[in-house]
């Protein structure tokens, strides 16, 4: 770790992931997440890893699924605009069991559901992690490689126009360091002439001896293993001032941010309200949400958007507690995110109105 | 069926048993038996990129990335490394493995489907950077998997299931002649264009395949070999009928021969 400076989010993300040991990494440039692939562009050649200008999203994700098996840390990413064009390969990666970490550098927060519900085709779900600010950005790109590694599995970093542009002083990553070691599964084509050379595929692995494969079984195991990741994921969440609440309301990412200081404002005014604050979207925090909400008389999601987070706050709270969605969406003439209601004020007031 | 081999006298057993599918198999196919049909011309091509591999001992550095067609059965039956790719999709993957294992050797196995209709973009852009793969088109003019239907590599006049009375290029355009387009850019190294419908085709699709490894070995840059294949079932001719098809509907179009090399 070095002194703190002031740093780009982009830039302070693509240094966290070097710092983490992609080797990697691939785009389509696409407002706001260009900076990250240009920091990488410029960021990878010193530790000799690659970065390539993909000509489509579709080849990006591609290409970065190619890097994936050769057990190098590997990424991409997009805005949700690009990402949506990715899905049906992230939804196959997924089946095929490969370590990939996906930044979303979203317009506003209209992509929760596409992160969240797996976002492509089949029945599958990814770790999704949504920072508030830089330093906790850095620390959760980390994380998504280590997660990514430990359960070969895409795993998102859900951030915003916000993120990826301000300057924040951040302890920047030191991109010196040696890479992850390669694990035993990757490819390097030496298994070749074995007997029983490697294949990784989104269709499952071979059935020795037998003609083809059994597409069922695979599925089987994948859902087993989505199950097994669902339980075995750490939640990670911020709480403040839930004790004695009244009102509990819940935000996430930098909207997040804005959520907690309201909160913290209004607690100096004398109000009893508390904040949820959930950081892993997926598996989402429902028990320590539960348990921080139980005591209050009303919980309120404030996210910029139609009402996404929301559902996920019901299944946690199971009617214990009535959860009213004070949010909406918040767009300016440039349609990027930088929504004119992201203003403590603004924020404040929706959270007075519902505490009456 | 309790045994399935020809016996060719019928008033004495033979001295030695007839050789099964098996004997003849490469040593890079593990699994020789498929789900493929009769006549099919994939396994043909699968072999001749195999024993390819195997004579220039490349065995222990080949990774082959596999699209989506009849042919991926054999993915699951190789002795080299496999990927499995989306469909269109491999050309892109096999350029993520190829920059993070320049020392590997990688090669992309793709349908006419696969590559031409759903990946054209992917593999145009692979030959525009030179990226120092070999790609493998197994062509034969329709979607095989899915039973028959056109593709964008059909000839005019060629009937399919989504082209009745033959392909009419004012209704269905124009077929795209793939290698023809790839021998015009810059990144494209090796070009050639065969097919697996009589002996002396076979023979030279060994030898183009060969020679774009070889390409691929000098780190000259992007090689493909089109591979013209049987496919009666979805052509709805007779299996005997199948290479005189090829030679009458695809070959005059996708004409046959190396078209660039390094």
């Amino acid at each position: 770790m070095t002194d703190r400076v002031l740093i780009e989010g982009s830039e302070a993300m693509a240094r966290a992931a070097v710092s983490a040991g992609c080797r990697f990494f691939t785009g389509y440039p696409m407002t706001p997440f260009t900076e990250l692939l240009e920091h990488m562009a410029s960021l990878l050649p010193e530790v000799d890893g690659v970065c390539m200008n993909a000509e489509s999203e579709l080849e990006a994700v591609g290409m970065a699924w190619g890097a994936a098996t050769t057990g190098h840390l590997a990424a991409t990413g997009s805005t949700g605009q690009g990402l949506s064009l990715m899905q049906e390969s992230l939804s196959e990666i997924t089946n095929a069991r490969l370590p990939l970490v996906v930044f979303n550098m979203a317009r506003g927060q209209g992509d929760y559901f596409q992160a969240t519900r797996g976002g492509g085709h089949g029945d599958y779900r990814h770790i999704v992690l949504a920072p508030m600010d830089l330093p906790e950005a850095v620390e959760l790109t980390r994380l998504a490689f280590e997660l990514a590694s430990r359960w070969r599995t895409p795993v998102m970093v859900l951030g915003d126009y916000y993120l990826a542009h301000t300057y924040q002083a951040v302890s920047a990553p030191s991109i010196e360091g040696a890479a992850p070691e390669v694990p035993d599964w990757a490819l390097n084509g030496s298994s070749g002439g074995s007997g029983s050379a490697k294949i990784i595929s989104p269709l499952g692995g071979g059935t020795d001896g037998e003609e083809g494969f059994d597409l069922g079984a695979h599925y089987a195991a994948c859902a087993a293993h989505i199950q097994e990741m669902s339980a075995g994921v750490d939640p990670l969440i911020d709480i403040g001032f839930c004790e004695d609440a009244e009102l509990v309301v819940a935000a996430y990412g930098s909207v997040g941010k804005f959520v907690r200081y309201a909160c913290l404002r209004l607690r100096d005014a004398g109000h009893r309200v508390g904040y949820v604050r959930p950081i892993t979207l997926w598996p989402f925090p429902s028990e320590a949400v539960y348990d921080a909400v139980t005591g209050s008389a009303k919980v309120a999601v404030y996210e910029q958007n139609m009402g996404q987070m929301v559902d996920d706050v019901r299944l946690a709270t199971m009617g214990a507690v009535p959860v009213e969605f004070i949010g909406g969406p918040s767009w300016d003439h440039s349609g990027f995110g930088i929504g004119p209601d992201i203003n403590v004020p603004d924020i404040s007031e929706r959270i007075l109105e519902a505490l009456k | 069926m309790t045994d399935e081999r020809i016996y060719l006298s019928t008033d004495t057993p033979p001295a030695e048993p007839a050789a099964l599918v098996d004997d003849f198999t490469p040593t890079l196919i593990t699994q020789a038996n498929h789900h493929l049909c009769p006549g099919c011309g994939e396994p043909i091509a699968i072999r001749a990129a195999m024993e390819a591999v195997e004579e220039l001992e490349l065995a222990q550095s080949t990774i082959t990335v596999f699209g989506i067609g009849c042919y991926t059965a054999f993915a699951h039956n190789l002795d080299v490394e496999v990927v499995q790719a989306l469909h269109g999709r491999a050309p892109s993957v096999a350029t993520g493995i190829k920059r993070m294992l320049p020392d590997g050797f990688v090669v992309t196995v793709q349908g006419d489907g696969d590559m031409v209709n759903e990946g054209l973009q992917e593999v145009l852009h692979a030959v525009a950077r030179g990226e120092n793969i070999t790609c493998l088109l197994l062509n034969n003019g329709v979607f095989g998997e899915t039973g028959g239907q056109m593709t964008t590599t059909t000839t005019l006049g060629q009937r399919t299931k989504t082209s009745i009375e033959g392909r009419d290029p004012h209704q269905h355009g124009h077929p795209i002649l793939l290698s023809d387009l790839a021998t015009t850019m810059d990144g494209a190294a090796y070009v050639a264009r065969c097919a697996v419908n009589n002996a002396g085709n076979v023979a030279r699709t060994k030898r183009y395949i060969t020679r774009a490894y070889e390409s691929q070995m000098a780190g000259a840059g992007f090689s493909l070999v089109e591979i013209l294949t049987m496919c009666p079932t979805g052509w709805f001719v007779d299996t005997l009928e199948g290479p005189d098809y090829l030679q009458d509907t695809l070959a005059p179009v996708h004409n046959i021969g190396e078209l660039k090399t390094p």
